[in-house]
């Protein structure tokens, strides 16, 4: 049975979730991958204000295809998540609660969920089109130059996504696939 | 001697890219749910049937099926009693900003691998040319998405690490990529040849249906005792456990040096997409 939550998302309700557990993600959340990372961390090492309150916010790691006429926005699953490793954990000091993604995160990134308590959801990859009729509304925040890595604020209903690290440091890539193989 | 346009292709080309990365092949689909029927696992099954139902809604929307639409790969089979008239790679680009631009594909390339400002138009495509006996001109568009390009590798073995050692090799590349690529994934193997021949190699083979073993029963072999390996892993759909790790595995090899055993591991995810056309 699916967990209801309601995104931004505090601290306190990122601490009771479990590695493996299933969610369904209903609200705000804001889009942001490679090139928009960098600025974001460049703007935190300058001191300078952040273009979104990252405070409780949950970040998708996704770059869309252009919507169609009609559409909310284009196809839109999650990418690769180790790339956004060297800034994740300074925007997780910042008040980050969430990050959405698929693959391996490095060690200092469940350091730094663990010691500021923030989960690691997983959304299935290459399913970018199921997954985009769960997003009702995008609208671009900032960096429209960077085309489909734009930061967008997207509006979410009973977005699927599933526990893969939690701010414990448990995690359903080494739990699941042990599970299986001690199964057979 | 035959002769078309080059421009000729800008339309194939540019068709192409649309229904690559909104149909997925027959083949892919019929695999995927043929290892969701084979899957043991609660939490994989799960998995293959929103993947299934991922491709289907696609199809009916012609939506990408991945928000990653690639960069366009074009393998052009060019018959050498066949001239082309006009400017080839010009042409093929040209296909490419259309089809994207047009098609609601998303544009991922960067003029410069350092500087990194996107071309805004998914131009420039990777061509990749073969000349063949004949006059025609076989066209095939792969949009490959970059999650799975990222966990390809290359290794430069010794003679006597031997056929061990390329298993060995092919499947600690698909060990270390483990959830990142999006599994189920389709496993492309280069042997041989040159460090460079081996990488193209790789990618050649996912250009192969997912059902077709390799023609020499030696390598037919191979493969099936790589997807075998590989799928005893346990990494499954999205690396949260189960048997499906990958669909298939394709090798193609070619004569090398006596001092050489270069092996490529190309990877791509479930959604494997090429398209071809005969001119």
């Amino acid at each position: 049975m699916a967990i209801q939550l309601t995104a931004p998302l505090s601290t306190e309700e990122a601490r009771k979730l479990r590695s493996g557990d299933s969610v369904l993600l209903t609200g705000t959340i804001y889009t942001a991958r490679d090139a928009a990372h960098k600025r974001l961390c460049e703007l935190v090492a300058e001191g300078k204000e952040l273009p979104f309150d990252v405070k409780d916010a949950i970040i998708y790691f996704v770059g869309p295809t252009p919507a169609k006429e009609g559409q909310a926005i284009g196809s839109a699953g999650p990418t690769t998540s180790y790339r956004m490793d060297a800034y994740s954990p300074i925007l997780i000091k910042e008040g980050l609660t969430g990050m959405i993604g698929k693959g391996k995160r490095g060690p200092e990134v469940v350091a730094a969920m663990q010691e500021h308590g923030a989960v690691y959801f997983g959304a299935i990859g290459g399913c970018g089109a199921l997954l985009s009729n769960c997003i009702k509304k995008a609208e671009i925040v900032c960096y429209e130059d960077l085309g489909a890595e734009a930061v967008r604020r997207l509006e979410v209903e009973d977005f699927p996504v599933v526990v893969i690290i939690d701010s414990e440091g448990n995690n359903l890539y080494e739990s699941g696939r042990k599970a299986y193989l001690e199964s057979i | 001697m035959r002769e078309i346009q080059a421009k000729e292709l800008t339309a194939v080309i540019r068709r192409l890219c649309i229904e690559a990365n909104c149909h997925l092949p027959g083949d892919v689909k019929e695999r995927i749910c043929a290892c969701r029927g084979e899957e043991p696992w609660d939490q994989a099954k799960e998995i293959l049937d929103r993947i299934i139902e991922n491709f289907e809604i696609a199809d009916r929307r012609d939506q990408p099926i991945c928000q990653d639409t690639g960069v366009a790969c074009v393998f052009l089979k060019i018959g050498q009693e066949l001239h082309i008239e006009g400017d080839l790679t010009e042409a093929v680009n040209e296909g490419v900003r259309q089809g994207y631009t047009e098609g609601y594909l998303r544009k991922s390339v960067v003029a410069d691998p350092l500087r990194r400002v996107n071309t805004g138009d998914n131009t420039p495509a990777m061509i990749y040319t073969e000349l063949v006996p004949g006059d025609k001109l076989e066209i095939t568009v792969a949009p490959k998405g970059f999650g799975s390009e990222n966990m390809s590798q290359i290794k430069m073995l010794r003679p006597s690490d031997g056929i061990e050692g390329v298993k060995d090799f092919v499947c600690k590349v698909v060990e270390e990529a483990g959830p990142n690529p999006c599994p189920p994934i389709v496993v492309g193997v280069g042997i041989g040849g040159t460090f460079d021949k081996a990488a193209y190699l790789a990618k050649k083979a996912l250009m192969r249906s997912v059902d077709e073993r390799h023609p020499d029963p030696f390598y037919a072999e191979l493969e099936e005792e790589l997807l075998r390996r590989i799928n005893a892993l346990g990494i499954g759909p999205q690396g949260f456990g189960g048997k499906t790790t990958a669909l298939a595995v394709n090798v193609e090899y070619f004569p090398t040096h006596i001092a050489g055993l270069p092996v490529a591991v190309n990877i791509n995810c479930h959604v494997t997409r090429h398209k071809t056309e005969v001119l």
